[in-house]
């Protein structure tokens, strides 16, 4: 397989990266050298296999249904780029 | 001094022959003489560590000192430690102070270590070079117009260079075990599950594990006694009673034969470790690694892998589609880089993301992308996910014959700065011998095994079952003292 130029910009966009044409040119080259070796995939049947996402195949921890986070928003807002009155600035979305 | 063995510092420091402050001031001068060329620390606080260095000072002479207490640490930028800014490498958290402690810094500051600093690395730990940071690359101290290795490169370059007696890294694809390599140090990747990953900035969730970096598998003990430990924030931590990974380390062992410490341990090497693709010079000094063991009484089993060259191809699927997600969360809005201008939220989104992000971390993204968008979902996440079960059940068929694997870490030794950034394929097969461990989630480690092309070191990769890092350490340690590869520093660091 092999993606298209529009493809790939399609991508950047669905991952919300604005990309100039000669940026989606230049990823289409990387892009699909890398699509070529992660395409070896192809070569083993996997027919049957059950796919793994953890080594010793956990199942998710439940903990008690408390309150257990303690209110710092105070302290995690004043790294934010724009705050007021507590509240994350963004432009407005809504008219 | 900077030649000491934690063991040693601790000691001197126990005798009142050092005092936490003297040893700190003097890393700290040491990184002011030679980090301007070699690029390992992204940031140094000398008023933040001497502080915790007399707290120190304090805990020993009242006589309440533990193991790592008054020894300075270097961390890894991606390790979130609270007032301490935390870029990443990244432009995106150029500007970013943590609010919090990581859990393994929480653990260490417990353990009484210094902070010594924070050392570049790979953007967002993408990469094998730690040239594709924000900051700038990081130089291979035995040689600095080769690169260190990736993407814990700064640590790497800072213990090999003794500008700190131990450091930390995070290890997704190899990211511990290589820099480790090319930069002639030690360094161990643990079981996934371990090491919590909170605090920890998310690359690949389900590979991502931390580790420490040092001289001596004996150091590199010592640094996961204080790292390991269950964290119920994050969700893959293991809950085990709390492990001494010293045990193993002895220096006179029980055995009949002393000679032959290693009498009994059966060590797997992998035919697929040998093939094309490793550099003549690489697998000679790995070959004559393998000759030592079997002299410390080893016993050499011939094994297979028959899918490890599926791994390289199973992991650029699984880590680009988990970092996609994981990066999602640099929009611009809570924290982090925000563009100065834009039209409306959409387009802050995406211009604060395309001019915070840099070429390498956009490139997975879009991987990551593509391969989860619907569609494609079957056919590469999930494809990815059955090999790494197939992967997974090479390790524990071969686990049947033997009871450590051993092979290279790296496929060369330091290339030259800029070799392969053109050519990301090229730079993804460094990884070969290294993702394979973290698709399985199987402990891993590299020792210094001599010199290649150049006077550039190599590194021997031993993989162990899950929880055989206590094993493991103990076979290092028994190489590392019939042998000196460890010891030897780069000259011009003196």
């Amino acid at each position: 397989m092999s993606l298209t130029l529009p493809e790939v910009k399609r991508v950047a966009w669905l991952a919300r990266i604005e990309i100039t044409d000669a940026e989606a040119a230049a990823a289409q080259g990387h892009l699909n050298g890398i699509f070529k070796l992660i395409e070896q995939m192809q070569t083993v049947d996997t027919e049957g296999v059950e796919p793994m996402a953890h080594g010793q195949d956990v199942v998710q921890r439940l903990r008690d249904d408390v309150v257990t986070e303690t209110d710092r928003h105070a302290l995690y807002q004043a790294i934010a780029p724009q705050v007021e009155n507590g509240l994350y600035l963004v432009p407005k979305v809504l008219e | 001094m900077f030649n000491s063995t934690l063991k040693q510092l601790s000691t001197l420091l126990a005798q009142k022959k050092l005092s936490s402050v003297e040893l700190t001031q003097s890393c700290l001068d040491r990184i002011k003489r030679l980090d301007p060329g070699l690029n390992a620390f992204l940031t140094v606080d000398a008023e933040k560590s001497l502080a915790q260095a007399r707290v120190a000072d304090t805990q020993i002479t009242s006589g309440r000192a533990q193991p790592l207490t008054g020894i300075p640490v270097a961390l890894k930028d991606i390790f979130c430690a609270k007032g301490w800014r935390t870029t990443c490498g990244s432009k995106m958290l150029a500007n970013f102070v943590s609010p919090y402690d990581a859990h393994v810094v929480e653990r260490l500051n417990a353990a009484g270590a210094v902070i010594l600093g924070k050392t570049n690395m790979d953007e967002f730990a993408m990469g094998s070079s730690s040239e594709t940071g924000f900051f700038g690359p990081v130089r291979n101290p035995w040689d600095r117009s080769r690169v260190a290795g990736g993407s814990s490169g700064g640590s790497a370059a800072a213990v090999a260079a003794r500008m700190a007696p131990a450091a930390i890294g995070t290890d997704t694809g190899g990211s511990i075990r290589q820099p480790a390599a090319l930069s002639g140090i030690c360094g161990l990747k643990p079981t996934y599950g371990v090491v919590s990953r909170y605090g920890m900035v998310a690359f690949a969730s389900s590979l991502d594990q931390g580790g420490p970096m040092a001289k001596s598998a004996e150091d590199l003990a010592l640094m996961l006694n204080a790292m390991a430990g269950f964290d119920a924030r994050d969700s893959t931590s293991l809950e085990r009673p709390a492990e001494d990974f010293t045990t193993r380390l002895l220096d006179k062992p029980a055995t009949a034969d002393r000679a032959r410490p290693l009498a009994g341990l059966r060590i797997g090497v992998p035919k697929e470790y040998f093939g094309d693709g490793l550099a003549s010079d690489v697998a000679a000094a790995v070959d004559a690694a393998l000759v030592q063991l079997e002299k410390l009484g080893a016993l050499r089993v011939a094994i297979s892998l028959p899918n490890s060259g599926l791994s390289v191809p199973a992991y650029y699927v699984i880590a680009p589609a988990e970092a996609s997600s994981n990066l999602s969360r640099f929009d611009g809005v809570r924290y982090g880089y925000r563009a100065a201008e834009y039209a409306d939220l959409a387009d802050m989104y995406a211009k604060s993301r395309a001019q915070g992000f840099g070429a390498e971390v956009k490139r997975r993204i879009l991987i990551g992308t593509y391969v989860l968008s619907h569609g494609y979902y079957d056919a590469y996440y999930l494809k990815a996910q059955k090999i790494r079960r197939l992967i997974a059940q090479d390790f524990a068929e071969a686990y049947r014959n033997c009871d450590l694997i051993a092979g290279p870490t790296s496929p060369s030794v330091a290339f030259a700065l800029g070799a392969m950034s053109s050519d990301p394929v090229q730079m993804y097969l460094n990884d070969i011998y290294t993702t394979a461990a973290n698709l399985a989630g199987l402990p891993a480690l590299s020792i210094p095994c001599g010199f290649g092309e150049g006077g550039m070191p190599v590194g021997l990769q031993l993989v162990g079952d899950y929880f055989a890092e206590a094993r493991m350490l103990g076979a290092a340690h028994q190489y590392q003292l019939a042998t000196d590869w460890h010891l030897r520093q780069p000259a011009g660091t003196e």
